[in-house]
């Protein structure tokens, strides 16, 4: 397929094909870090986790429209403010569903994947009854939109660059929340021995309502951040579950290092046969490429060793 | 009432209901279908006479049924088809009805599930007897119901454009099959364009695989190439790679039949990229004015849309129908192909009851060659005798407003074809 091309063509094309992993591994970081917490750390399949994506997606949503006929001066600025109000909005529904219904299920987590997955119709349709079953379109700041020239012939999509950033700096604030801070200390201890966490003290019912909802609050933010290369509409989040939950499993379920390592694993070869494969073909590949090592090593990438 | 074709004709006034209001707003506009008073009909013609097959007819109604999918992923699209159903049928309603006797909906809901459409289309003919179903959007859900059409004699009238190689009795296809959509499109690119590459891509199942298989001929036989084939599962939400190929292999025209939320996510994706569609050209035929919505005009602008109906079709009969359904849906609704296919169902079936003067299937299925539907919005259509109808084929350039402008029609109407020779 590359007879006819100049060597510098090659060049710039295999640039932006790097590029196009690089977004794809942001893109799928983003969209399991908050399942990761919730699935890793406390063990409830959250097979809703799309829908509180599409949450963050309608809030924004509704932001752009809100501040385009109000603020129009703030338009440029107000992904930020529509990324911070989803972080809340599908937190609080996070933790108002742990308090509501998760709470219940701890000790049967089999029960948890059937009870959010009835949730996640549940919310579908509400969001149908809410803004229609159409899709709606999210009006992007202009700014977001086009792309970067590098040179000549390399061009980077500016929101890509946006999600690379974003992910990038959910992660590094997850890292120090979970591993530099006293609560990530309480929650580390509770996923690793419940009991023993509450005999020393731990609030473990609360621990677990801000862990849920941190995870969704994330959640939100990636939803708000897709508006930018996917559809909003009231099944959109079905689009992501699966590979989110590829990501987590793969990657070993408790482990965040093991979430990112899988996320570039799974994203760079799909995004490389992609490019000399065809589409239906590269995802064929991935799937059985996973497969086969989960069949090899059934804990994932990465374990976190705990004493029982 | 013995003719098809469509004289003016004013509603009989009535009750002064909002709704009842609205709908007149519309009919004042519409092609009329000739009035007798109500129940004329009725009496001059008997139930035993019309119906002798124990269909769900009285001497002043007759049942039917709307058979879509309100729940599930595919209510984004069929949401459209159930109201130009509706609409269609309130203004046949308004004008007498059919043969004098009121239609009255059964509404059921395929709930994006092919064996919930099987059931719900069994229930439909066996338990309500309906006269006519409307409904049925994805190929796979008409697949499913088509044995029990089959079975229990019933007649489905079929919106969606879609990939051919079928015929029934008991269908009538009211949107256009693969060869009446692609070829005419691939013409107009050629001679206006000067294309000499293509690069095809779509969503992974039947319809874009075989409408691609169509085109991939048609292109191959005028002695131009296809430099890239690509198909992605359904719900793909990552193009960089392939739109990094199609930078790579820099094709005349972008070819394209991504559905539902990729397609969101296709063109948000390209234009991120800097592909520019006032520069690259993009045909699509999977693109209406409902996705539109979804994806943003300010992202495809510039690409070019290849099927029958646009909502910005300037003819007397598109702008009643627009504004009818405004007035019924809303000041925000847009209108895409298959919905106003979908619009076309009732309308076709009241003028073969008519033609025929019975509601029996058999009678309907041999009566529908040759119906002529001049208040169509697209413009006037036939029925072919192989169930399909004859239609234009357009070209329309998307605007940032959502929008098409129609740059291209077909001169004559395109004889559907759905089993091409050559082409399979």
């Amino acid at each position: 397929m590359f007879e006819g091309y100049s060597l510098a063509e090659l060049g710039s094309i295999f640039a932006m094909q790097g590029f196009a992993g690089l977004i794809l591994f942001s893109v799928f970081v983003l969209m399991a870090l908050g399942l990761a917490i919730i699935f890793g750390q406390m063990g409830v399949i959250n097979m809703a986790h799309g829908e509180f994506m599409i949450l963050g997606a309608y809030v924004t949503y509704l932001c752009s429209n809100f501040i385009s006929s109000t603020a129009p001066a703030l338009f440029p600025a107000y992904f930020f403010i529509a990324m911070i109000l989803a972080f809340v909005a599908s937190g609080a529904l996070g933790m108002l569903v742990e308090w509501g219904m998760i709470r219940f299920l701890y000790r049967r987590p089999l029960d948890t994947l059937l009870a959010t997955w009835g949730l996640s119709l549940i919310l579908q349709q509400v969001f149908r009854s809410v803004f229609g079953a159409r899709e709606v379109g999210v009006v992007l700041p202009d700014w977001l939109m086009g792309s970067v020239a590098v040179t000549d012939t390399i061009e980077v999509p500016i929101n890509g660059l946006f999600v690379m950033a974003l992910t990038m700096a959910i992660t590094v604030v997850i890292y120090a929340v979970m591993f530099r801070s006293r609560w990530g200390q309480g929650v580390r201890a509770v996923m690793q021995n419940r009991t023993m966490a509450g005999a020393v003290g731990i609030n473990t019912e609360k621990v677990d309502r801000y862990t849920f909802g941190l995870g969704c609050g994330i959640a939100g933010v990636a939803g708000s951040a897709f508006t930018m290369v996917g559809s909003t509409g009231p099944t959109s989040g079905q689009l992501y579950i699966v590979d989110t939950f590829l990501v987590v499993v793969f990657g070993g379920a408790q482990s965040l290092v093991g979430t990112i390592a899988s996320a570039f694993t799974i994203s760079q070869a799909q995004s490389t046969m992609e490019f000399f494969l065809s589409g239906s073909t590269a995802k064929v590949l991935t799937l059985l490429t996973v497969v086969v090592i989960l069949m090899l090593r059934p804990q994932g990438l990465f374990v976190l060793k705990v004493r029982r | 009432m013995s003719s098809d074709k469509i004289d003016a004709g004013k509603p009989v006034g009535g009750l002064p209901s909002p709704l009842r209001r609205k709908l007149l707003l519309g009919m004042a506009a519409l092609p009329a279908v000739g009035l007798l008073p109500r129940g004329a009909l009725a009496q001059a013609l008997p139930t035993d006479a019309v119906n002798t097959t124990k269909l769900a007819v009285t001497d002043s109604t007759v049942k039917v049924g709307i058979l879509h999918s309100t729940t599930g992923t595919m209510a984004i699209s069929e949401t459209g088809s159930v109201q130009a159903e509706k609409l269609a049928i309130a203004q046949i309603n308004e004008m007498g009805g059919v043969l004098g006797r009121k239609i009255e909906v059964i509404q059921e809901d395929g709930a994006s599930d092919w064996p919930t459409f099987a059931e719900k289309a069994r229930k439909l003919l066996v338990e309500d007897k309906v006269a006519a179903v409307f409904g049925c959007w994805t190929s796979a859900s008409r697949k499913a119901v088509l044995p029990v059409f089959e079975q229990y004699n019933g007649m489905l009238y079929y919106p969606t454009f879609y990939e051919g190689l079928e015929q029934s009795k008991n269908v009538i296809y009211t949107g256009q099959e693969a060869t009446q959509q692609i070829l005419a499109g691939l013409d107009w690119v050629t001679k206006e364009k000067g294309a000499k590459s293509f690069f095809l891509i779509g969503s992974d199942y039947i319809w874009p695989r075989t409408s691609n298989k169509i085109a991939r001929k048609h292109i191959e036989m005028k002695g131009q190439k296809v430099v890239g084939e690509e198909y992605f599962p359904l719900g793909h939400t990552q193009f960089n790679s392939v739109i990094n190929k199609i930078k790579l292999t820099k094709p005349d025209v972008i070819y394209a039949s991504v559905v539902g939320g990729s397609n969101v996510a296709f063109y948000k994706q390209m234009k991120a990229a800097g592909i520019d569609l006032n520069k690259q050209v993009l045909m699509t035929i999977s693109v209406t004015e409902d996705e539109m919505l979804g994806i943003g005009g300010e992202n495809i602008a510039g690409a070019y849309a290849c099927m029958k109906y646009f909502q910005s079709l300037q003819n007397p009969n598109n702008e009643k129908f627009v504004a009818a359904f405004k007035a019924m849906w809303g000041a925000n609704s847009v209108i895409g192909d298959v919905t106003q296919a979908g619009y076309l169902g009732p309308w076709l079936w009241k003028l073969t009851v008519e033609k025929a003067q019975s509601f029996d299937i058999d009678k309907i299925a041999v009566a529908s060659e040759g119906i002529e539907f001049s208040g169509a919005p697209e413009g006037y259509v036939r029925v072919h005798g192989n169930h399909h109808l004859w239609s234009k084929t357009r070209v329309g350039r998307a605007r940032p407003d959502g929008q098409f402008d129609v740059v291209y029609e077909t001169a004559d109407l395109i004889e559907p074809n759905p089993f091409p020779k050559g082409y399979q």
